[in-house]
């Protein structure tokens, strides 16, 4: 699928804004992520109970006014459990995006510049990358440097990286010819200069995309290696570790599997949903198409 | 009763207004032009006709065509009238062709579709129509894939398409304009050839005065959705008894006045590029995994100079290397062999930095107005790009007076340095484009087919503005065209070039005129001429 | 299309050469020793120093590698440290559950998706289209071993229609492996499937805007022919990409599946390898599935020159 990043379009066009809300996607999506990220930050300040304090007493209760989504088999709130497995979530998905889109966009927009030998190394180098099952190799790293959210960060940011690399690179690409370009090249301006300040800002829109779509990934990733016991590590909650607990009590408790499980979809949804609504915002091409 | 009538038709597109109450009617065998500049609806006439309107278009009024009203045709009728009765050529060749279906599929298929042949038979029929529209077995056989074809190449097969049926009525939507004039002249004429073959209708649209005066032999004008008038095309070509048909003909033709003096008299010439033994080859296409076909020669030894003042036209068919000439002229493209000097300064093999000194001398001027900015940067910026070459930064104060002072030479007023480029129209951006080449004061201007993407009326302004700084600014051009009237309304002298090698030079109407060699001929004579169509024409319908 | 098709396998192959290395030089830098591992921790220091020898652990690294990965090459991929049977034969008790499960998985996923994108995309706009596109839409949204619990829950806990999880084995006859497997699949299949739907959608929608498409309209062709003969095989190019990488996802996502299931899965025997420190047997199983994601990879870009002339006759 080719996205021409420069369609006509102009970010400081005055009805941006406007058309944004009136895009359903973009507006469902923004919603959606928004309130997942006050939640995190909320958590920081207040959560309906301390989960540090066990009260066994309270072990396994069903949803309730008092737990409205009830509690977990130490007794702990799982609202507030979801609440501050939120901001692992997402502080590990953020930082995986950044890894990828900070090494991964330079060497992109490096390799487009270039050419030649240096396009052929990195993109075989992107190979390479790809040829590793990406949850596969996060394994492996976390398991061998050792489970938690640092490993797990890093594990998830390198596979990032040539996902960057090829969109920037792709985008890039579809720039370069662009008769602009030539007149900046007539302008007597480098290729460093050239990619900085005319091949950025026309590959942001696609820039902007991948980044929700492997937020998204970053954080499905991230639940499924804590489900493994290799994300974030105990007491610190997270939506992965959360299911892992709950599925050994599935018969007695199914709702420990709900929620948790229900933090992800939503967040994942919503993500997307900004991520396509950025896509039809930003490419008026393909918005015609819906 | 004719072939296709056309009554008060309108058309809206998601409430925008396209056509109102437009009218046209066409006879077996006769040759329809329909003439108007972009945005006149001319396309959608067609498409309305064809019922392949996008999903938001509402059309109301009257299409009658073979007896048949197409506005309330069911969808089926109108699959068994499309690529039977009723045929369609479109602009774009390159695109036009299912690049996974090889050629004979895409011919057969449809004859298969209308007629039940078997597939042998209908290949049968598709190998006898694509030896009819210029491509024999032999040299094109049916498992060929378009993108084993050239543009026209392609643009014939979508005609053996369109006409494999032997259609009553054709359309051809601008079926020439992608392609250079001496493959415009050939494809027109097979259009010619099977309309009078078939007694085919052919509804031709075109925003060409000089290719519809050349083959219609009645025309419709269309402005903004509406006829404005419509009848013998000589008639209404030569009288122009509506203004707006009248300022169509004087655009088409239109000559920049020019004071003939570039330098004063006394003073010799001074040579500003000198151009000698240039040579640039292409690595060939990879053939196996170590070997490589032969290296493309885009040019050939090429040697020229251009005097200061002066404006010359590199002319030649797609693909001859002008273009290829005209980026190594200015340094975007390095040769393979040869050597640039401008002003006395060579020019091959200097890195970027020791160029900075030449770029300011020369810029440049590209065809498309809309790929020529940067879509997220303001005017200002866009037109101050090339003060990137003055060795001392200028201040903001002072770029912003350059800037100012070059948009108001172009005839833009300085406020328009705040807007981005999409709130141009595309003569606007050509102004734009052509004041960002001239702030650093350049001596030389390469322009890249600078008007080929304009409007007759847009083109005939924007020469005026380029004679206008050649006078005013001691300008000197190269003109990279395939379009002579270009090269006859602005230009001191013409080069021909062809496969990569200059055939011929000299004076643009000596030239133009009375061309010397076997290229610049085929050039002239496949370039329509509005006047000298409008002559024969007039011939033509003298002796009915 | 020879020297394209040499091409792509030179690449595949220098990859799986560079992918060997990286394998065996990272797990050269984790900690422990494999022959304590196997001996325990209060083994002698002699026998340790034996086994040592025996193990060729006091080679030069290159030496090691060397006979690493020749012996891959045959077939040989060493001893487990832990099970002390040959890797070799552990790969292929494992992957008589895993390939099988990823297979169907994969094979369930392009069944569902091809169809439901193609009639989304004919119906663009319309109610067909809306829905199948907004269940695909949260169906991307869920995660694989979420929607296995869910799975569990329903069709094991709740209505008893198969097992909760473990595996019986190919001996115990086929339907029962089978069975074992049906949920498996299902939990990895169908957020697959949600991702290629889409793609597959906007993949012919884009297409469908194609002049192309349109010159196949002018010639009477009604849309429904277009869609399949003139569109599809388009749609086809950016759809078998997707595939591509979605087979490396599939294989990724067995090993939380098959934890999820407790399925004796090559999955989970990477996943106790790495746990036990049987770094051999990590080595022959990444470098088993690297291998096959090249394979596959190689096989799409057979597929792109099966449907795009332009590569098969590139002079």
């Amino acid at each position: 699928m080719s996205i021409d990043p420069t369609l006509h379009e102009n970010p400081d066009e005055p009805h941006f804004l406007k058309t944004a809300l009136t895009d359903r996607s973009f507006a469902i999506g923004s919603c959606i992520t928004l309130l997942i990220a006050a939640m995190a930050l909320l958590s920081f300040l207040w959560t309906p109970y301390d989960i540090t304090v066990l009260t066994v007493a309270d072990k396994l209760q069903g949803l309730s006014l008092a737990h409205p989504f009830g509690t977990d088999h130490l007794g702990r709130d799982i609202l507030s459990m979801i609440m501050i497995g939120a901001r692992n979530s997402i502080a590990v998905a953020i930082v995986a995006v950044g890894i990828g889109m900070g090494v991964g966009v330079p060497l992109g927009c490096w390799a487009a510049a270039r050419g030649g030998l240096v396009d052929e190394v990195l993109m075989r180098f992107n190979d390479l990358v790809f040829a590793f099952p990406a949850l596969l190799s996060a394994i492996m790293i976390t398991a061998i440097f050792g489970p938690g959210a640092v490993n797990a960060i890093i594990a998830i940011g390198i596979f990032n990286v040539p996902v960057f690399a090829r969109v920037a690179r792709a985008g890039a690409l579809s720039v370069w010819p662009r008769e602009f370009i030539l007149a900046a090249r007539a302008a007597g301006k480098g290729k460093f200069l050239i990619s900085v300040e005319h091949i950025l800002p026309n590959i942001v829109a696609l820039l902007l995309v991948q980044g929700t779509i492997q937020f998204a990934l970053g954080i499905l990733a991230e639940a499924g290696l804590s489900y493994l016991g290799l994300g974030a590590q105990p007491p610190m909650p997270s939506w992965g570790r959360m299911l892992f607990e709950a599925q050994t009590r599935m018969i007695v408790a199914p709702h420990l599997a709900l929620f948790p499980g229900l933090a992800i979809v939503v967040t994942v949804l919503g993500l997307n949903l900004l991520g396509d609504g950025l896509r039809d915002l930003l490419d008026p091409r393909l918005r015609r198409e819906r | 009763m004719s072939l296709l009538s056309i009554e008060n038709l309108s058309l809206d597109i998601a409430g925008t207004p396209i056509l109102k109450d437009v009218d046209l009617t066409i006879e077996p065998g006769e040759v329809l032009g329909l003439v108007g500049e972009s945005g006149s609806g001319k396309s959608m006439t067609a498409l309305t006709v064809m019922q392949l309107l996008p999903e938001a278009a509402r059309a109301r009024g009257q299409v009658t065509f073979n007896g048949i009203d197409i506005l309330k045709a069911p969808e089926e009728a109108m699959c068994r009238l499309r690529g039977d009765d009723l045929g369609m050529v479109f602009q774009e060749p390159m695109t036009a062709l299912n690049p996974v279906k090889t050629i004979g599929e895409q011919v057969a298929e449809g004859i298969r579709w209308h007629t039940g042949a078997s597939r042998a038979n209908a290949e049968d029929r598709a190998r006898a129509m694509l030896d009819r529209v210029g491509l024999p077995e032999a040299k094109f056989p049916l498992s060929r894939f378009p993108h084993q074809l050239s543009g026209g190449q392609r643009q014939r097969v979508v005609i053996a398409i369109a006409c494999a049926l032997n259609p009553k009525l054709l359309i051809a939507d601008e079926p020439t304009t992608a392609l250079d004039v001496v493959l415009q002249a050939q494809i027109l004429e097979l259009l010619r050839e099977l309309v009078v073959e078939n007694r085919m209708g052919l509804l031709l649209i075109s925003h060409d005065l000089a290719v519809v005066a050349d083959m219609a032999d009645r025309v419709t004008i269309l402005r903004h959705g509406e006829v404005m008038e419509s009848g013998p095309t000589a008639s209404v070509l030569t009288e122009q008894r509506h203004p707006y048909t009248r300022r169509l003909a004087e655009a088409s033709t239109h000559v920049p006045a020019r004071p003939h003096t570039p330098a004063s008299p006394n003073t010799e010439p001074t040579r500003l590029l000198e151009v000698s033994n240039i040579v640039k080859d292409y690595p060939g296409a990879r053939k196996g995994l170590f070997s490589r076909a032969k290296p493309f020669r885009a040019v050939d030894d090429v040697s020229f100079s251009l005097d200061t003042g002066h404006a010359v036209a590199l002319v030649g068919r797609s693909g001859c290397g002008k273009s290829t000439l005209a980026r190594m002229i200015l340094a975007l493209d390095t040769p393979t062999a040869g050597e640039i000097r401008l002003a006395g300064e060579n020019l091959a093999g200097k890195s970027q930095r020791e160029l900075r000194h030449a770029r300011r001398d020369m810029q440049v001027v590209f065809q498309d107005p809309y790929g020529s900015f940067n879509p997220r940067h303001r005017v200002e910026r866009l037109v101050a790009e090339p003060l990137h070459l003055l060795d001392e930064k200028p201040s903001a104060q002072n770029r912003r007076e350059r800037v100012a002072e070059a948009l108001h030479l172009v005839g833009l007023s300085p406020a328009d340095m705040e807007k981005f480029p999409h709130e141009f129209s595309g003569g606007q951006r050509q102004r734009i484009s052509i004041a960002r080449a001239i702030i650093t004061r350049p001596k030389l201007i390469v322009a890249d087919e600078p008007v080929s993407a304009l409007d007759v009326s847009i083109r005939a302004q924007v020469l005026d503005l380029f004679a206008d700084l050649n006078h005013r600014l001691g300008l000197t051009y190269l003109f990279i065209t395939h379009d002579l009237t270009v090269a006859r309304a602005i230009t001191d002298e013409v080069m021909v070039m062809h496969e990569g090698q200059i055939m011929e030079r000299g004076p643009t109407h000596a030239v133009l005129d009375a061309p010397r060699t076997e290229a610049a001929r085929a050039l002239v004579n496949a370039a329509p001429d509005l006047n000298q169509s409008l002559k024969k024409r007039r011939h033509l319908e003298a002796g009915k | 299309m020879t020297a394209y098709l040499a091409k792509r396998l030179l690449i595949g192959l220098a990859t799986l050469v560079v992918a060997s290395m990286v394998v065996f030089a990272v797990l050269e830098v984790v900690p422990g020793d494999p022959a304590l591992i196997m001996l325990g921790m209060n083994a002698e220091p002699e026998a340790l120093a034996t086994l040592r020898e025996q193990m060729g652990l006091n080679q030069p690294l290159l030496m090691r590698y060397l006979d690493w990965a020749s012996g891959m090459i045959v077939g040989d991929f060493g001893r487990s440290y832990t099970y002390s049977s040959p890797v070799i034969e552990l790969i292929g008790e494992r992957a008589a559950v895993s390939l099988p499960l990823a297979l169907l998985s994969l094979v369930l996923s392009t069944v569902i998706a091809l169809p439901v994108g193609i009639f989304a995309a004919s119906r663009r706009g319309r109610p067909a289209d809306t829905i199948s596109m907004g269940v695909a839409q949260v169906g991307v949204a869920i995660p694989n071993f979420w929607f296995a619990l869910l799975l569990i829950y329903l069709f094991a806990v709740w209505l008893r229609l198969v097992p909760a999880g473990g595996f019986p084995g190919w001996n115990a006859g086929l339907w029962p492996g089978v069975k074992a497997l049906i949920l498996p699949a299902i939990a990895l299949a169908l957020p697959q499937a949600a991702i290629l739907a889409r793609v597959t959608r906007s993949a012919m929608l884009e297409v469908l805007g194609e002049d192309y498409i349109r010159t196949a309209r002018a010639k009477g062709m009604p849309r429904r022919v277009v869609l399949w003969h003139h569109a599809l095989r388009n749609a086809l190019i950016p759809v078998l990409t997707i595939l591509g990488l979605q087979f490396a996802f599939l294989l990724a996502g067995t090993i939380i599946i098959e934890n999820v299931f407790y399925l004796p899965g090559l999955g989970r025997l990477v996943f106790q390898a790495i746990t036990q420190r049987d770094l051999i047997v990590v080595e022959g199983v990444v470098m088993l599935l690297v291998a096959s994601v090249v394979l596959v990879n190689i096989l799409v870009d057979i597929g792109y020159a099966i449907v795009d002339p332009r590569l098969r006759t590139r002079q």
